[in-house]
């Protein structure tokens, strides 16, 4: 064999690996789906979906307080953390070489990868302390998990729209400020509603700040300064339990639920803003 | 300016919780001081009676260290293999689904991944992978001693799986950003793709170790899927085979029921700052290394 020969023999080996590397990764995701999706369709009903959650071990019931509870949750941390996050992204994206917006900018990073737990820690430590085991805490943990995500994407998507049009808008004499809100704002909205969409996704399956903020529960929404259910706690409690044919499929039962939720969204957003990527 | 002060919540977040977090932990960092990192015991409630508890996190920091470690290991040549298919080597109109599939991954809540790991992965590993891989490499100290289904290596298979989208996507942007001109520059001498792929991922090297380190900011803070799988046993493992526990596993598993003697809260809250510090190092050496590399690669485009 020549050396040519040899050379393109190893050209085709590399790049089916890359492509095996490829199908390797892509196993999990089908397995977690298909296997969800089996053990998980058994179980949902309309019961299922509404009823109060029982003790460990006894059969029947539901989820619906988990529901509620991760709802209210989610809806509670959207309202604190989507505004404070927009307005930190109009802010990167209008004064981007200010010493400020540098520093925040790089802080904004540190915080979307701090580990959710030291995110639970903290909330436990700033509200738990003082109230209790709460829903305000939760909220507050996820929607500290939001503002970073929120900020980033609104920012990116302020940038992308052409300073030309700001100019335009300036030279018609309106103030930069309402130039801002107006003009840009208006051509930046879809990709700020993806990032509010994507950051809800995102929260709504979190497991580890709800564990040490809201602690979990059985029954129904009592008050903001009470301990909740939630989804994912509630999988992870089914998941615990030492009755394997009674609860861990009811953990499945939730999963799919949660999993339908977060990737029905993802999808959503990924078919909209598809040509952004064409 | 309204939108400079609401910016800086940011500022107040980060500042609040080094404040909050060291003063409630305040007692166990007086009590045990920097021996805390290495000590090997970990006795809220010591057996004989009037003994203090001792607190040391050293099994703790080994543990997130080899399941992290095991997760780079396995996860990174898949990741970067997905980069460069993707970037270099396949139809764009295939990249774009695929990119898709792949970032879905990240999207699957870290509890579905542990449920999925207790139930589908550890007896499938169990049954088929660890038998043999014991049978293979068991003259290694690592792969010795009985076969534990909860264990360090399983929770390392899990961590590698889901910080496979993190390091797959930025690599495909790395080598995505380097110009063209590199590849037609090797083509013309007769390149094959490999050759030319080998040359974009020289080129884009310092943006791969930022993908890497993030993946690894990713691994280290993962907490829920490793609670679930890694069997919350707390030593000094020496066996991959063997249950371990990690920062993030051991304040998931046990905070709640912290609440006697206090300096147990105070010392899971103080494994919360260790976990913090380890954070917030990786992701500044991360940022810095991609953010250096983007300028490079932008500022050759403009030459």
């Amino acid at each position: 064999m020549n050396k040519y020969a040899i050379r393109r023999v190893k050209d085709r080996m590399m790049i089916s690996l890359c492509y095996v590397a490829l199908i390797i990764a892509l196993i999990p995701l089908a397995s977690i789906i298909a296997e969800t999706m089996m053990r998980g369709v058994p179980v949902i009903n309309l019961g299922f979906l509404l009823e109060r959650i029982p003790p460990l071990g006894q059969a029947g019931g539901g989820i619906g307080p988990a529901i509620q509870g991760t709802l209210i949750i989610v809806g509670l941390a959207s309202l604190i953390g989507v505004p404070i996050g927009v307005v930190s992204g109009i802010y990167l994206a209008e004064f981007r070489e200010s010493k400020l917006a540098l520093a925040a900018r790089f802080l904004n990073d540190v915080l979307a990868n701090m580990p959710s737990i030291v995110i639970g820690i903290f909330c436990w430590t700033l509200i738990v302390v003082v109230i209790g085991w709460s829903v305000i805490a939760g909220a507050v943990a996820l929607a500290i998990m939001m503002i970073p995500i929120v900020a980033r994407t609104t920012e990116e998507s302020m940038k992308l729209v052409p300073s030309s049009i700001r100019e335009a808008a300036i030279a018609l004499g309106i103030p930069q400020w309402k130039a801002t809100v107006t003009v840009v704002l208006s051509g930046a909205k879809r990709g700020i509603a993806t990032g509010i969409l994507l950051s809800i996704a995102r929260i709504t399956g979190e497991t580890a700040p709800l564990l040490l903020t809201v602690l979990g529960s059985r029954f129904w929404f009592s008050g903001f300064t009470e301990p909740a259910a939630a989804m994912p706690l509630a999988i992870f409690n089914f998941s615990q339990s030492a009755f394997s044919t009674i609860d861990w499929p009811k953990a499945w039962g939730a999963s799919l639920i949660l999993i339908f939720l977060i990737l029905g969204i993802n999808v959503v957003v990924r078919y909209y803003t598809r040509e952004k990527y064409g | 300016m309204l939108t400079a002060s609401i910016a800086c919540n940011i500022f107040v977040i980060l500042g609040a919780m080094v404040y909050k977090m060291v003063t409630q932990s305040w007692l166990s960092i007086e009590t045990y001081g920097l021996g805390f990192l290495w000590g090997r015991v970990w006795e809220p409630n010591p057996p004989t009676p009037g003994a203090l508890p001792s607190f040391g996190a050293l099994p703790l920091i080994w543990g997130t260290l080899v399941t992290s470690g095991m997760a780079l290991l396995l996860g990174v040549p898949i990741s970067l293999g997905i980069g460069l298919a993707l970037s270099e080597f396949s139809p764009k109109r295939f990249n774009y689904t695929v990119s898709f599939f792949v970032e879905l991954l990240a999207a699957i809540p870290s509890v579905i991944y542990g449920l999925w790991g207790i139930f589908i992965l550890i007896p499938f590993l169990q049954q088929y992978v660890y038998p043999s891989l014991q049978a293979v490499l068991g003259f290694i100290p690592l792969f010795q001693g009985t076969i534990h289904g909860p264990s360090v290596l399983t929770a390392g298979v899990v961590l590698a799986i889901m910080i496979i989208p993190t390091v797959a996507s930025i690599s495909r942007d790395v080598f995505s950003a380097v110009p063209n001109a590199q590849r037609e520059a090797i083509i013309a001498l007769g390149a094959t793709r490999w050759e030319t792929s080998k040359v974009v991922f020289k080129y884009a090297r310092s943006g791969v170790i930022g993908a890497i380190i993030l993946g690894l900011g990713r691994a280290v803070g993962e907490t829920m899927a490793v609670t679930m799988v890694i069997g919350n046993s707390f030593n000094l493992f020496s066996s991959l085979f063997d249950p371990g526990y990690t920062l993030s596993s051991i304040i998931a598993n046990e905070f709640r029921e912290a609440s006697s003697p206090p300096v147990y809260v105070s010392a899971l809250i103080e494994v919360g700052v260790v976990l913090f510090v380890l954070a917030l190092v990786i992701n500044a050496f991360a940022r810095l290394t991609i953010w250096r590399t983007l300028k490079n690669v932008r500022g050759a485009e403009a030459v």
